[in-house]
């Protein structure tokens, strides 16, 4: 009883301490691939190595800065909101398995679990910019809430191929049930899921939300310090989660050379390798206009999800 | 008491009172705030009793898309900031809807306990294989029935809401006269 308790509260800090970790190395990994791609340096100086120590000390700056409530917003709200993406991101973290045992909870619903949490998180965007009381504040969280609901149902039906591919819902058992076949006949849901996800974290091009040209900072324009903060750590969170979800669910997670011991570097490169193509989807795209955007998700997602699912059912159907 | 005992009733009376506070709160986002706070309550309900993918599902469907869907309507619309009264029902309303929910209470209730009694019964269909068997089986044209009814009501709406403005002037004269 005791060990089980141990073994519970290990596996909770390891996971808190992977959700504080990981942000940070894909966030700096976004300002120096970024950085180079543009033909700039990016940070050089924090730290001495190459700036390697950029967010740390942007951390500390957050830390210093004043938290400022406007007069005018609904303050427990306002308070309350970036808590929200923050838990969900981190509760979604939590289920993804980096090898067989590696992980923070086995659920045997995995896959739905790290969905319908993170579903949460983007009610968090919508309480901030209602709450601060502030018309640019607003107009991003509408294109924000507009902009989820379209983009959450092409995410979940490329989920649900997965999951009738692999005949399970929990992710230990997609990742088992994966072969190299799976390239080829999983690959437009992997799209869609890329895309989709893409759009959900409210990433270039998908960034009409919080385009800074148009409405400031969307729903984060009233926050300061820490609660900034927050949204940021939840924004490189969530290019965690959706990366390694996707590197589960697609490239078989901790299948490769030497699985036996290496297994959980593994799903941390290949997840690795697609937050470095969400950077790089920044680096590449201008911002699609608002009905640029639904358009995509309506005319091009869906259909194609529906397709790859018809695909998935007719090859499980074949080869039962 | 067993812990799940103490667990459904913590979750339980969350759920009540958050539901509560949804219908009877004067700011207007934060009915909806507190009807996400009851849907996340009533999926910790489904936990407790050991339906795993019911629960989930009805935080999937409820919380990330009903509410953030009622969310996004009360922005477009009008969400101020703070008690707003020009929405509040009429006295008769409000007693109506009290003995519409005391009714409908007082119906669930003679159901379970006729039904039940004091046995206790051990629930155990939750699992997702159980789940999917009886939604794809047993239920399957109810189910079908059902998705059929909201599509239904979906081309409704969009009928409705494409109306020519001159045939919707007509049926408003038609109603003032």
């Amino acid at each position: 009883m005791s060990h089980d308790v141990v073994e519970v509260v290990l596996r909770a800090v390891c996971v808190l301490a992977a959700f504080l970790v990981l942000p940070l190395v894909v966030g700096q990994t976004e300002h120096k691939v970024m950085a180079h791609m543009q033909g700039r340096l990016g940070p050089m100086y924090p730290g001495g190595f190459h700036g390697w120590a950029q967010l740390v000390a942007d951390g500390v700056k957050f830390a210093q800065k004043e938290d400022i409530v406007p007069i005018a917003a609904d303050k427990r709200v306002f308070r309350l909101a970036p808590a929200l993406g923050i838990v969900a991101y981190l509760l979604a973290l939590a289920v993804i398995p980096l090898d067989a045992h590696v992980f923070g909870a086995n659920v045997d619903d995995g896959l739905i679990w790290a969905i319908a949490v993170t579903g949460i998180g983007t009610v968090g965007t919508l309480m901030a910019g209602w709450s601060s009381g502030n018309k640019y504040a607003l107009i991003g969280a509408m294109r924000s809430a507009a902009q989820l609901l379209s983009y959450e149902l092409p995410l979940i039906l490329s989920c649900a191929s997965f999951a009738i591919a692999a005949g399970s819902l929990s992710l230990v058992g997609i990742a088992h049930a994966w072969t190299p076949w799976w390239l080829l006949w999983q690959l437009p849901g992997a799209i869609v899921f890329l895309v989709a996800a893409t759009a959900e974290l409210q990433r270039v091009p998908f960034d009409a939300p919080v385009a800074d040209s148009e409405v400031v900072m969307g729903p984060y324009t009233e926050y300061t310090g820490l609660r900034f903060a927050f949204f940021l750590l939840a924004e490189y969170a969530g290019i965690v989660v959706m990366s390694l979800l996707l590197a589960v669910l697609y490239l078989g997670g901790w299948t490769g050379p030497f699985d036996g011991y290496l297994g959980w570097l593994w799903t941390l490169l290949k997840g690795f390798l697609f937050a470095l193509i969400i950077i790089w989807m920044r680096v590449s795209w201008p911002r699609l206009r608002e009905d640029q955007l639904q358009r995509v998700a309506w005319l091009g997602l869906v259909p194609l999800a529906l397709l790859q699912l018809a695909i998935t059912a007719v090859g499980v159907v074949l080869t039962a | 008491m067993t812990t799940h005992d103490v667990f459904f009733t913590i979750v339980g009376v969350i759920c009540a009172a958050s539901a509560l506070l949804s219908v009877t709160t004067k700011h207007l986002v934060h009915a909806a705030l507190w009807l996400m706070v009851a849907l996340v309550a009533l999926s910790g309900c489904y936990l407790v009793l050991g339906a795993e993918l019911v629960a989930l599902v009805n935080l999937l469907i409820y919380v990330g898309a009903i509410v953030v869907l009622v969310l996004f309507a009360l922005m477009l619309t009008r969400a101020p900031i703070g008690r707003s009264h020009e929405h509040d029902t009429s006295l008769a309303q409000r007693a109506a809807s009290m003995v519409l929910c005391a009714a409908t209470t007082a119906l669930l209730a003679a159901v379970l306990i006729s039904g039940l009694g004091n046995n206790a019964v051990r629930v155990s269909a939750g699992s997702t294989h159980t789940l999917s068997v009886q939604l794809f089986g047993t239920w399957v044209w109810p189910f079908e029935m059902l998705s059929l009814l909201l599509v239904a009501a979906l081309v409704g709406a969009l009928a409705v809401s494409r109306l020519p403005n001159a045939a919707i002037a007509r049926t408003e004269s038609g109603e003032g006269s």
